[in-house]
């Protein structure tokens, strides 16, 4: 997962590793084909449903970018705390107190126009990701803990802190259900088509790339923060305050991933259920790593994952097919990219086995 | 308080220990794994498809021990596919175990579906029946507690000892720690650090395996989707808690065992205290061990690194 | 008694550390491998050791040919080895370290370990070769001599005859080196055969009988002890008679850099640089010598601002600056460049820029200003002729010299007032090093203050002005270049105070 690549020459860079991640995705496919075929059914027709599913009609595209949404936000999330050599396992965690904060604006502040509200309700989103986030960040630098552990944990108390809210404090009155109340209408963001799901949150997660890809290739504080992940003693040597960079990474991390959770609330769901989270944030992981940490390859990637869920709940209607065939999908184009070594690998095997010839 | 006292009792005690005895099984996997270098986030992945293959291995064998070794067996093959991609590839970790928890779990969903067909999917299986020991059954309070259990139960404590003596006794357990403490150490003086960590990796494998099948076959007796819910993470939080010590590991898993229990049993019993803190409960405990102690404490010093001469 | 031949070894990417070299090895003699750093001598050793195969050679015992494809097969043929970098698990116990890869326990079969047993063998060959080991103690906590003592008794446990030590007093204390050449005679005089890797010369005349000197890979020649000197050796193993740069007259401005009565501790806490003070003037270059480890690298960080002191002040204009500026102000040649001083995975310019990314002219009001960044690399570039495809040019594929004279150009880019070079030259090839001197005494014409730190005697007469010897931490003693010879500073280095020489001249032996 260690790729750097400059502003520099970005085609000279990005293609051939655009090339392999189109490789890795036609691999798995293929093998999910395989498996299409072994439940008897012809894949050509399931990968077709899919494609209908996901891009044949104004709602389905509306529907493959309504899911989209939340994918690039956490996959940003990953993405941007990896170019400072931070694995942020805790996208889930920092998402659901992303959106624990968008439905307490959203449901309990009231008398605000809408732009306030809107406004309100997304900052406390990204703020309360990031303090989750950041809270890992600060237990690595003060107490060293690996952040990869201690987000694991924070994940699972972040689900369950508010799973507890949910089903008690701050359920709907009278509390029949595992649900809050309703936000209000101030709180919604605009819809960029009627009856659809999808909203203005998507051009919020573009524009979240674009600026984190400015930041990282093109400010003073996207260097330092990537010379701190590649190089931590260089960065050191050069005044640069370590720490200070580790915290700040995991708390931009955080905060991407709990507008994650906000834009979720605030966009469509306008509530929170218990669980509301299909596991976007551990789908960040995959998205991060199928873009390369790159802010706009998390986009495509984004855009991969989402286009396999939205389909695949076509390919079950017309095939019956099970849907979570994708996520075998899914896990096989990372693991393909993981793979992309193999050659190097079978290689240095060459050699050492002609030596012993 | 007395709602607290009547939880306490032999049916609590038997409860958490068949509760701690999945988390046992993946925990003494996670430990092997991790003290030989590797980490082993896919430990709920290969929990879930051990659980899958012990259901499968037990309807078409018939048999509910076969099955379960069908469900280590099918554990340690998920594990190798992990070892080859971060020992032998030298990818990242994490990234790999990612990877397999999420072809883990779309796997078995759509295995089961296809195998069993949507309408049986939870078709109850050939499975495992309590064993209680001859005499030590019979006591009083002690019997139900401890010696009324599964004999997969037994194993699984068994396996206690028997991976501390391995690890500490041993020359193998030797080349382990040396495999992740400080490969070329180990490659100086012959051993293969890479090797070892294969196994090691199998191993664990196999471990999450056993307590996928232990969860299906001796207490489900069925499979559901993500039926594992969380206990490969538990694990990784049990190895930590447990200091990379199969004796700490085996505390840490009653502990959780416990409150597992409880959780169940606070809710019916209407304690005050939610079930989500439950729940909760092994997380915030390994974390607050780890600040308390700092960081690293424990933790072997190459973990994560991949190893190349 | 071993014998390599016509040993070649190629690297894959082309480096050739080693050319048909021979090498032989006689029972109970000490041998010493001449060379400078970068030679081949540890790639050679390695390859004996079987952590390298040669790509062409041949390896003999007794006019047996050996294969030798890992450490295993030499083990098995009774060759042992120490390495630079201990091979030791620090967690596990003295016992354990040595029976790991070994079958320890009452037979091959059996995974279980009898580490009674062990314990006692190591306890015997503890005291058989005056060792001194407690094999139930564990590695972490014993000092870095007691390290290797564990080392060696890993090697003697497993029956080696043949036992390489890889730059073995480089890690220790001068008392801790004297006990360890004691060692070494005795188990030389009761029949193993020692190789000795070396790159100082005091201690391969002390110790050894045999001497082989490699230079770039090539073998130069192998001579008696008791045929030779330390200037042959000299010249055998720099094989150029050094070119002292002309040093311009030049009296020294005002002081830049005063360091009083400073105390700094290393990573593992002990006290490293002990009440040292001095003062470093513009236009003056002040070579800091000694042996490595002599608390160099803590002075420099605590001056650099990268270390903090225990005690004691660095006063310079800087004061009271963030560490940012700080870093800014006061230029510095670290001493590990690839840890320390670049980030491999980035780009020519990136690593030009990274400290001054965030200043005009390079900093914009939103970003930072690329184009800028790039040009004032392309200059450098060319100005320091840095062999490179240009600034987007990934670091990690210019040369060693290249990259420090990158690094150079960037520090003094900075128009520094200070600067710290931390052996600038280490690892260079001839042509760089000369430029890199010719810099630093252009720059301090032109009035820089230069602490020059260098293991190196050679480098610190031609170019300083005035010289201080480092020993355990504390000064030796200050006198100007022109008046120092290289025995008044070897005694320094091996810890005479100057003004105790200088007061009994007669009494010195």
């Amino acid at each position: 997962m260690k790729e750097t690549e400059g502003p520099g020459n970005l085609f000279a860079t990005l293609l051939p590793q655009a090339g392999a991640s189109l490789l890795a995705i036609f691999l798995a496919m293929t093998v999910g084909g395989v498996l299409i075929a072994i439940a008897g059914v012809n894949p050509y027709e399931a990968y077709s449903a899919m494609l209908q599913g996901a891009f044949g009609s104004q709602f389905a595209i509306a529907n493959f970018l309504t899911r989209t949404t939340p994918l690039i936000f956490t996959g940003l999330a990953v993405a941007f705390a990896f170019r400072c050599n931070l694995l942020n396992i805790g996208a889930e965690g920092q998402l659901y107190m992303g959106g624990l904060a968008a439905v307490l604006v959203g449901v309990y502040v009231t008398g605000l126009s809408a732009l306030f509200h809107i406004a309100l309700a997304i900052a406390a989103a990204s703020l309360a990701g990031a303090a989750w986030g950041g809270l890992a960040g600060l237990l690595k630098t003060t107490r060293g803990i690996n952040e990869i552990i201690s987000t694991i944990m924070l994940n699972f108390i972040a689900i369950f802190f508010v799973s507890f809210l949910i089903q008690g404090p701050i359920a709907e009155p009278p509390g029949f259900f595992h649900q809050t109340a309703l936000i209000e209408e101030t709180a919604r963001l605009p819809k960029l088509m009627p009856r659809s799901d999808l909203s203005v949150a998507i051009f919020l997660a573009v524009f979240l790339a674009v600026a984190l890809s400015f930041v990282l290739w093109r400010t003073p504080f996207g260097m330092k923060l990537r010379s701190v992940g590649l190089a931590p003693e260089t960065a050191r040597f050069s005044g640069i305050s370590t720490n200070k960079y580790l915290f700040g990474a995991m708390a931009i991390s955080g905060g991407a991933a709990g507008l994650a959770g906000g834009s979720e609330i605030l966009g469509h769901q306008y509530r929170m259920l218990d669980f509301f989270s299909p596991g976007y944030g551990f789908d960040g992981i995959a998205v991060a790593f199928l873009g390369r940490s790159d802010p706009i390859g998390v986009v495509f990637a984004a855009m991969l994952f989402a286009a396999l869920r939205v389909g695949a709940n076509q390919m079950q209607r017309e095939t019956g097919l099970p849907s979570s065939l994708v996520l075998v999908i899914q896990g096989l184009v990372v693991l393909f990219i993981l793979a992309a070594e193999l050659r190097r690998w079978l290689r240095e095997r060459a050699v050492s086995k002609g030596k012993e010839a | 308080m007395e709602a607290l006292l009547s939880i306490l009792n032999a049916e609590f005690l038997a409860a958490s220990i068949r509760l701690a005895t999945p988390l046992l099984f993946a925990t003494l996997g996670g430990i092997l794994c991790e003290r030989s270098g590797v980490i082993n986030i896919g430990l709920e992945g290969m929990m879930l498809v051990g659980a899958l293959m012990g259901v499968f291995g037990s309807w078409y064998l018939n048999s509910p021990t076969l099955g379960f070794l069908v469900g280590v067996l099918s554990g340690a093959l998920v594990a190798l596919l992990h070892g080859f991609v971060c020992i032998s590839l030298r990818s990242n970790q994490i990234v790999s175990g990612v990877a397999i928890n999420l072809i883990a779990i779309g796997l078995t969903s759509f295995l089961i579906r296809i195998v069993f067909g949507l309408a049986d999917q939870q078709r109850i299986v050939p499975h495992f029946n309590s064993y209680p020991f001859p005499v030590l059954g019979q006591i009083p309070f002690i019997g139900p507690a401890f010696f009324n259990q599964l004999t997969l139960v037994y194993i699984a404590f068994l396996m206690v000892p028997v991976s501390w003596f391995i690890l500490f006794k041993s020359r193998w357990g030797l080349a382990i720690t040396a495999a992740g403490e400080h490969p070329k150490s180990a490659a100086s003086v012959g051993i293969d650090p890479q090797f070892v960590r294969h196994v090691c990796v199998v191993l664990s494998g196999a471990f999450a395996g056993a307590g996928g099948a232990f969860l299906s076959l001796g207490q489900l007796h069925f499979f559901q989707d993500e039926m594992v819910a969380g206990r490969g993470f538990i694990a990784l939080a049990a190895v930590i808690f447990g200091r990379w010590n199969p004796v700490g590991g085996m505390i840490a898993c009653l502990i959780f065992g416990a409150a597992d229990a409880l959780q169940f049993r606070g809710q019916a019993v209407g304690m005050g205290i939610p079930h989500q803190f439950m729940l909760m409960l092994p997380y915030a405990l390994t974390l607050a061990i780890l600040i308390i102690a700092g960081g690293k404490s424990k933790a072997p010093a190459a973990i994560g690194i991949p190893f190349r001469r | 008694m071993i014998e390599m031949e016509k040993i070649t070894k190629v690297f894959p990417g082309g480096v050739v550390a080693n050319r048909e070299v021979d090498f032989k090895i006689a029972s109970g003699q000490v041998h010493a491998l001449l060379g400078e750093n970068g030679s081949g001598k540890t790639t050679l050793m390695n390859i004996l050791y079987g952590m390298h195969r040669a790509t062409s050679g041949t390896i003999s015992r007794s006019s047996q040919t050996l294969t030798i494809g890992s450490p295993s097969d030499a083990i098995s043929h009774g060759i042992g080895m120490v390495h630079q970098h201990f091979m030791l698990v620090p967690t596990l116990t003295v016992a354990e370290n040595v029976v790991l890869g070994t079958s320890a326990g009452p037979n091959r079969l059996c995974p279980f370990l009898n580490l009674r047993e062990a314990e006692e063998r190591i306890a015997s060959l503890s005291r058989e070769y005056r060792l001194d080991v407690d094999p139930r103690a564990e590695v972490w906590q014993l000092p870095v001599g007691a390290q290797q003592r564990v080392e060696i008794v890993k090697a003697l446990y497993r029956d080696a005859d043949v036992l390489i030590l890889d730059e073995p007093t480089a890690v220790l204390t001068p008392q801790e080196a004297n006990d360890l050449i004691d060692v070494l005679s005795n188990l030389a005089s009761r029949g193993k055969s020692i190789v000795f890797i070396s790159h100082k010369l005091n201690e391969v005349i002390s110790l050894a009988d045999e001497i082989t000197v490699l230079r770039n890979g090539d073998m130069i020649g192998m001579v008696r002890k008791k045929d030779t000197d330390a200037k042959d050796l000299a010249r055998m193993m720099v094989g150029r008679s050094i070119e002292p740069p002309e040093l311009p007259n030049r009296s020294p401005g005002e002081p830049m850099l005063t360091v009083k009565s400073l105390c700094v501790e290393d990573d593992r806490k002990l006290e490293a640089v002990k009440d040292v003070s001095f003062t470093l003037r513009a236009g003056e270059i002040l070579g800091v010598a000694g042996v490595d480890g002599n608390g160099q690298k803590e002075l420099v960080e605590a001056i650099a601002g990268v270390r903090r002191a225990v005690s004691g002040s660095v006063e310079t204009k800087h004061q009271g600056v963030s560490n940012r500026e700080y870093a800014r102000r006061i230029g510095h040649v670290t001493e590990d460049r690839l840890k320390t001083s670049v980030v491999l995975d980035f780009s020519l310019w990136e690593n030009f820029g990274i400290k001054t990314c965030d200043t005009s002219p390079h900093a914009s009001w939103l970003g930072m200003n690329i184009g800028s960044l790039k040009a004032a690399t392309e200059a450098a570039i060319s100005e320091f002729r840095i062999k490179s495809r240009g600034p987007d040019e990934k670091i990690s594929s210019l040369s060693g010299g290249n990259q420090q004279k990158l690094v150079l150009a960037r520090e003094l880019g900075l128009k520094p007032d200070i600067l710290l070079a931390a052996q600038p030259t280490r690892g260079l090839d001839v042509g760089a090093a000369e430029y890199v001197h010719q810099r630093l005494i252009e720059e301090r014409q032109n009035g820089m203050a230069i602490l020059l730190v260098s293991t190196e005697l050679e480098e610190i007469l031609a170019i300083s002005d005035r010289v201080i010897v480092l020993y355990e931490g504390k000064i030796m003693g200050a006198l100007a270049a022109r008046k120092a010879t290289r025995e008044v500073l070897g005694l320094m280095m091996a810890g005479e105070r100057l003004e105790e020489m200088e007061r009994s001249p007669g009494e010195r032996n």
